[in-house]
């Protein structure tokens, strides 16, 4: 059997809002297919995966935390992959924005007042955009790949982190432990319905950044600006659109929005540094972003879907005792059906089976003659 | 005496890996497809080949199993990037991310059990001969097959017909088509092999230099092998002498650890990140080299018409 791709004459309006949806069910499908495979009835075990985990009010709320960080950073994210730009480090961005904004808490903690959280969380923005600078300023001045660059900075970020909370940063009353002193009162985020849920502000700040992003991309200058150089390097030069200003300014965008994820997420979902404090947002907005259609709005559903895939995860693991890496397969293999069905979007597929080959079967046998001759 | 032997071995236990995946990649970027799971391919390598190795008892059948769950995985790549046309980039980034929740999943069982490793190469009489002998004759045997397989590659690549069609398709896609070679099909044999090799990478690295099963144990060497093939602009004998540089810098890093110097371990360990990044930029830097050895189409999907 093989696969043609014929080209459609235009993009299909219908594959493109259907896309997501044909990929989220495939994925279920995939995914009762693996639950069977484990031993587990896949009825009852999506029942635990997708449906517990938002069946009460402050559930809500735990989902509204996870979803947070995911959304801010993949509305960064869209920006960069709309202009061709590849920023895949934004995990290490999320922590060095956790860093910087942690430095007001962790070393001036008697500085108190309602000034402590903005100034955090812009120090967290100051922070993530920073890191992305490398590999901005490596890609403008050198050509060096970003792919690379952004990604081998997560790892140094990580071992960075590590070594404060060690270190330098390590609370001396801690009994040793590896995390820094407990933020005080006016250094964490309030909670935006305390007696709910434990959901912060954080989850205003990634809606609020998707509509502005959204508005910047669809209504403004700048977003046509972003669109062109990303279809058509070309043609934006020839607009007068610098490409390395576009780099830069995609990198420090989405660095300062990962950063603004990290310094939220520390502050309001846990309280102090660790050597741990996320468990891999940067790399799961990715598919956020992609399965948001690298639209600002998708991104805000699509980070609700991947979130639940989270509680999900710990949800069958305490249930079923399966390991809460099956999140992680999830967000794959969604990933994997949303990029294979936006084909659809510009191709018709044809599946061209061995009984309509048999016709052209002189053709193929005369085929190899050829590549002898040659 | 005896220490400098050492060091010598652990460095190419180090760089074995690194140099197959970035062989394999090698290829496949030389047929103008950008796979960016090696990484997933790689821990996926490494996860299936312990299973194997650990229910079965025997290095050797999980060592082929490394081999074949990796070009199974990269066929996954294969079909979104090749028959549907995706995008390489974000394709080959979710076959890196479903590889390490995958091999995560798989490997929650294996975790802390012991597994078991290939024996080193042992020649009686010649293995024992002092330096040269260890070196030489007394390695494990995937080192070997990563030198053959370098080996092989040059003269595969450079010397054959074949592989004279492969480059050419590498740098046009099109003009190749037009001169009736099959584009998809020689792109999917490369990237299956892109796959076997990363998979014997991951194998290598839970059969021989770790023979446990440890979540994310490849600890981005499959990202460094990408680099590696950037560094190398797309020459297997540079490939090499890359491997062993970044293999080196691996185990110096672990030395300078153990024999407490005064630096903060993590920095140490983020050394071999930070050298690849320091390569890279060195190697970019000369654009008109860059520009002049990379693969020109390579990345961009390619739909043969009719």
């Amino acid at each position: 059997m093989r696969i043609e791709l014929v080209k459609r004459p235009q993009r299909s309006a219908l594959f493109s809002m259907l896309s997501p949806f044909i990929a989220f069910a495939l994925t279920i499908i995939a995914g009762a297919i693996m639950f069977a495979l484990l031993g587990v009835n896949p009825l009852n075990a999506f029942e635990i995966y997708f449906v517990e985990p938002i069946s009460q009010v402050w559930q809500l709320h735990e989902l509204a935390i996870k979803a947070a960080p995911l959304i801010l950073i993949a509305v960064g994210l869209s920006v960069c992959y709309k202009a061709n730009i590849w920023n895949i480090g934004a995990e290490g961005q999320f922590i060095f924005g956790a860093i910087f904004g942690s430095i007001i808490p962790v070393l001036f903690p008697q500085f108190e007042g309602p000034l402590v959280i903005p100034l955090m969380l812009l120090l967290g923005m100051v922070g993530g955009a920073f890191y992305a600078s490398i590999p901005a300023l490596l890609k403008t001045r050198f050509s060096t790949n970003e792919i690379l660059t952004s990604l081998m900075l997560v790892y140094v970020a990580q071992l960075f982190l590590d070594w404060l909370v060690r270190g330098p940063w390590r609370d001396p009353q801690g009994h040793g432990f590896p995390q820094t002193i407990q933020f005080g009162d006016s250094a964490v985020l309030p909670e935006l319905m305390p007696d709910a849920g434990r959901a912060n502000w954080g989850f205003v700040f990634a809606l609020v950044a998707a509509v502005a992003i959204w508005l910047m991309m669809s209504r403004m200058l700048k977003g046509f600006e972003v669109r062109v150089l990303g279809s058509s390097p070309r043609a934006g030069r020839f607009a007068g659109f610098g490409f390395n200003r576009m780099v830069f300014f995609t990198f420090l965008l989405s660095g300062a929005l990962a950063g603004l994820a990290g310094i939220s997420e520390v502050s309001g979902a846990i309280g102090q540094l660790q050597p741990v404090i996320s468990p891999g947002y940067g790399f799961t907005a990715i598919i956020v972003a992609f399965l948001g259609r690298l639209n600002p709005l998708g991104i805000v559903a699509a980070g609700l879907v991947l979130a639940l895939t989270y509680l999900g995860g710990e949800a069958v693991q305490s249930a079923l005792g399966i390991s809460d890496k099956v999140a992680r397969v999830f967000q794959g293999m969604l990933l994997f059906f949303v990029l294979g069905c936006d084909t659809l979007i510009h191709y018709r597929i044809r599946l061209i089976g061995m009984a309509l080959m048999k016709p052209n079967g002189a053709k193929l046998e005369a085929a190899p003659k050829l590549e002898e001759a040659r | 005496m005896d220490i400098t032997v050492n060091i010598l071995l652990t460095i190419a236990t180090a760089a074995t890996p690194l140099l197959i995946a970035a062989i394999g990649e090698l290829v496949v970027e030389r047929s103008g497809v950008l796979n960016l799971g090696v990484e997933g391919m790689m821990i996926m390598g490494a996860v299936g080949g312990f299973g194997a190795g650990y229910l079965t008892g025997s290095p050797w059948i999980g060592l082929l199993a490394a081999i074949i769950v990796g070009a199974l995985f990269s066929l996954l790549f294969a079909v979104m990037t090749l028959s549907l046309a995706t995008n390489q980039v974000a394709t080959g980034l979710s076959l890196t991310l479903l590889g390490l929740g995958l091999s995560g999943m798989i490997g929650t069982s294996f975790v802390g059990q012991p597994g078991v490793r290939l024996p080193n190469l042992d020649i009686p009489g010649i293995s024992s001969i002092p330096v040269v002998g260890r070196l030489i004759f007394g390695q494990d045997p995937v080192f070997y097959i990563s030198i053959a397989l370098t080996a092989a590659v040059m003269w595969f690549l450079f010397r054959t017909r074949t592989g004279l069609t492969l480059r050419s398709i590498g740098d046009s896609h099109t003009s190749a088509h037009a001169l009736g070679i099959k584009v998809i099909r020689y792109r999917y044999l490369a990237v299956v092999f892109g796959g076997a090799c990363a998979g014997l990478a991951g194998g290598h690295l839970s059969l021989v230099y770790t023979p446990q099963w440890v979540e994310n144990m490849s600890a981005g060497r499959g990202w460094i092998a990408l680099a590696l093939v950037v560094f190398a602009s797309w020459r297997p004998w540079r490939v090499l002498a890359g491997a062993y540089i970044f293999g080196a810098v691996w185990i110096g890093q672990l030395h300078a650890q153990a024999f407490g110097i005064p630096v903060p371990s993590q920095f140490l360990s983020s050394l071999p990140y930070l050298a690849t990044i320091v390569v890279l930029v060195l190697i970019s830097r000369n654009k008109r080299l860059t520009m002049m050895n990379t693969p020109a189409s390579l990345g961009q999907p390619f739909v043969p018409d009719r």
